[in-house]
């Protein structure tokens, strides 16, 4: 899988994010590392953060398409 | 069978449970590696928990837990993280913060690392 359908997904789930990556860490297409820097994201524990990027992704991690992902997430302070 | 009960007691009796692909002396995974060796930075005390042999013992802990992925770190009961937070959480120093204040300041004196199984 391309990183492009998975930059879609995130994209959708976190609409004002600042910062969005989807890096294909081994070019075979199955491990990736996404980075997401939302405002929606603030005073949630990584824990959580993380949670949503797994339910943004839950599709492509259910049917086995994402073998191994790392995640990056940050809060951004609504000022 | 059923594992369920089994994951629940470990996590909830345990002072640091993981959740792993391996055991701490033979470790089959990257990411449960790189989770251990944070934890091992950190002083952590480790109860292991291997999930290969059966896949069964995984779909049960995700159920449980929440959370899709493998390897999964549980502090006093409490999900910390899978191994990208746990990395994340040592570098910055939090881990220790919170070994101490959920296990004490000596947490890491009396270090352990063992396997448990989780048959009955």
């Amino acid at each position: 899988m391309s990183t492009q359908p998975l930059r879609q997904l995130l994209e959708r789930a976190f609409p004002d994010a600042s910062e969005l990556d989807v890096i294909d860490r081994t070019g075979g297409g199955d491990h990736f590392q996404v980075v997401v820097t939302a405002p929606s994201l603030s005073g949630l524990s990584l824990v959580e953060q993380h949670r949503r990027v797994y339910e943004a992704l839950a599709g492509p991690l259910a049917d086995g398409t994402i073998h191994e992902l790392r995640i990056k997430t940050k809060g951004e302070g609504r000022s | 069978m059923s594992y369920s009960d089994r994951i629940k007691d470990v996590i909830e009796t345990s002072d640091v449970a993981i959740f792993m692909k391996g055991t701490p002396t033979f470790v089959m995974c990257g990411n449960s590696d790189r989770a251990l060796q944070a934890l091992r930075r950190a002083g952590a005390p480790v109860t292991a928990v291997d999930v290969l042999p059966d896949p069964q013992i995984r779909q049960e802990l995700s159920a449980i837990s929440g959370w899709p992925t493998i390897p999964q770190v549980f502090v006093k009961g409490e999900l910390v993280g899978g191994a990208d937070i746990v990395e994340e959480l040592e570098q910055s120093g939090e881990l220790e913060h919170t070994l101490r204040e959920k296990l004490g300041d000596d947490y890491s004196s009396s270090r352990v690392e063992k396997t448990v199984g989780l048959a009955s």
